[in-house]
């Protein structure tokens, strides 16, 4: 197995049930209990309304790309295997995300709907990507 | 409460950047650049007594402006960094004038100075950008306002070809500054369509270069101005905001806090966009000009694009923005990056442009735009007759 040399999520004490669940290939985030805000990523108190009532919720997946780009040349050596494409995804349920699109670049279009899957990159870690619905 | 008239930029020092540093060092150039906008300003290093500073991205550290201020012998009554990213030129302007309308100083050194080697590598960004941010590549800036700008096309229609004529007549304002790094070839729309593509839709021309250098500004009380040397800028209005650090999470990608930052700013100068004779928006690329102008109320929201390509952003034309080449020309020495455009309106104003001068330049706006379109700080500055 080739070593991975891109950066790897260290989960706080705030996030670690997000990262657990991407081991488990499942999308949970956070919804507020005050306000039913949805909330990416991870917080202790609700950044709408400041309550202390998060708690986690599965969510379904789908999304569509708020926007993206084709990243041809990367801002940091790890990534010299570009392009790749990164976006932001905004999820069914409201929240975006940064992530990446597994597609052909030339594929990618904004608005597109996209559903989440999960790449075990490491034995200890799961990012959570989309690709095309 | 208001800050108008209250203080105003009398001495600016500036540097040539340069590409390879050399044996520079990010204080000797803040020494060499404060030497320069303390003599500009008809001071003496004495008459300083508050410092306002940012930390270089170079030799960064903790408790920096006492540390910097040694360096450079200064005796403050005032001392503070400013950290919000490539806003903190425009946001020093005002702090200084808050803090010498309070009473604390007379006479502020605004002062930035970095360093960029080939393959250095940025320090860390805070906890919840590398767990969430950097696992996907989303390092940098580049990202960031590739999206904005694919969003904006998507939701407005903005083109290429109208991001490009951003740098193309910045490019021809940079041929009359002696210190901007690309001030020896015109550029065509066509030319940059046709540098390297980056980060999609950005190309390499429509990207800031990364240099070394260093610009500082001396802000002073209204008794300190009557010693100057040169016709004051004084300060009419300041707007500063932000709601998001990384863009993904801003509540809009293509509308920025740029408006109520704007906003306040000429509200509190009691003018509006269109009094203005030259703009200084921060452009570390083609797309955010556009956003800026849009978000200042120079055009409607949108409406960015047409806007610049119906205009002469030209020092000659109808529309001067960014009469130094912009940092897109200039190059960005870290934050003097963003000084950059505090001192060229500064520079305007006073009617000190050379061959670039904008005839009779009373009214200036400038916007400092840090992180991912995040910190903004707007002012408006004027030249009494």
């Amino acid at each position: 197995m080739s070593e991975y040399y891109k950066p790897l999520p260290k989960p706080s004490p705030t996030s670690r049930p997000f990262w657990e669940a991407a081991r488990r290939h499942e999308l949970t985030i956070q919804r507020c209990g005050a306000c039913r805000e949805y909330v990416y990523y991870p917080r202790d108190r609700c950044p709408k309304c400041f309550a202390d009532k998060l708690a986690w919720e599965r969510v379904s997946g789908r999304g569509k790309v708020y926007s993206y780009t084709v990243v041809r040349r990367a801002s940091s050596r790890a990534f010299a295997d570009a392009p790749y494409v990164l976006a932001i995804v905004e999820l069914a349920e409201g929240p975006r995300m940064t992530t990446n699109i597994v597609a052909p670049p030339e594929q990618v279009r904004v608005e597109m709907p996209v559903q989440v899957f999960f790449d075990d990159v490491t034995p200890d870690h799961t990012l959570v990507k989309f690709k095309p619905a | 409460m208001s800050l108008k008239g209250k203080a105003a930029a009398i001495g600016i020092g500036e540097l040539k950047p340069v590409k390879e540093p050399g044996d520079l060092t990010a204080l000797g150039l803040m020494a060499r650049v404060a030497a320069e906008a303390i003599a500009d300003a008809g001071l003496e290093k004495k008459d300083i007594d508050g410092f306002l500073v940012g930390v270089p991205f170079s030799d960064p550290g903790m408790i920096y402006p006492a540390s910097a201020a040694e360096v450079l012998g200064l005796n403050l009554r005032m001392l503070n960094q400013v950290d919000i990213g490539g806003a903190s030129p425009a946001g020093m302007i005002w702090r200084a004038a808050a803090a010498i309308d309070a009473g604390m100083c007379d006479a502020v050194l605004c002062v930035v100075a970095d360093l960029n080697k080939a393959g250095d590598q940025r320090p860390p960004v805070v906890s919840v950008q590398r767990e969430f941010e950097a696992p996907y590549g989303n390092i940098g800036a580049n990202c960031g306002y590739a999206m904005i700008a694919h969003r904006h096309m998507h939701e407005y229609g903005t083109t290429a070809r109208q991001m490009a004529k951003v740098a193309v007549d910045q490019r021809t304002n940079a041929l009359k500054n002696p210190l901007a790094t690309f001030n020896d070839k015109a550029l065509t729309i066509d030319d940059v369509l046709n540098s390297r593509m980056i980060v999609d839709p950005l190309h390499l021309y429509e990207i800031v270069s990364p240099v070394s250098g260093g610009a500082a500004i001396v802000v002073a009380s209204p008794e300190v101005a009557k010693r100057a040397k040169h016709p004051p800028i004084w300060l009419l209005g300041a707007g500063e905001a932000a709601n998001h650090s990384t863009i993904t999470y801003a509540p809009s990608i293509t509308t920025s806090p740029i408006k109520p930052a704007a906003e306040n700013a000429f509200k509190m100068a009691g003018l509006q966009p269109k009094d203005m004779d030259i703009v200084c928006p921060y452009d570390c690329y083609t797309i955010t000009v556009i956003v800026t102008l849009e978000d200042a109320g120079f055009c409607k929201k949108g409406q960015g694009g047409p806007f610049v390509a119906e205009h002469d952003l030209t020092y000659a034309g109808d529309f001067p923005c960014n009469t130094h080449g912009g940092q897109l020309s200039f190059g960005q020495p870290g934050l003097a990056g963003g000084m950059s455009h505090v001192t060229e309106a500064i520079r305007q104003l006073m009617g000190r442009g050379g061959e670039r001068q904008v005839k009779n330049a009373a009214l200036g706006y400038v916007n400092g735009n840090g992180g991912i379109m995040s910190e903004q700080a707007s002012l408006v500055l004027e030249r009494r007759s």
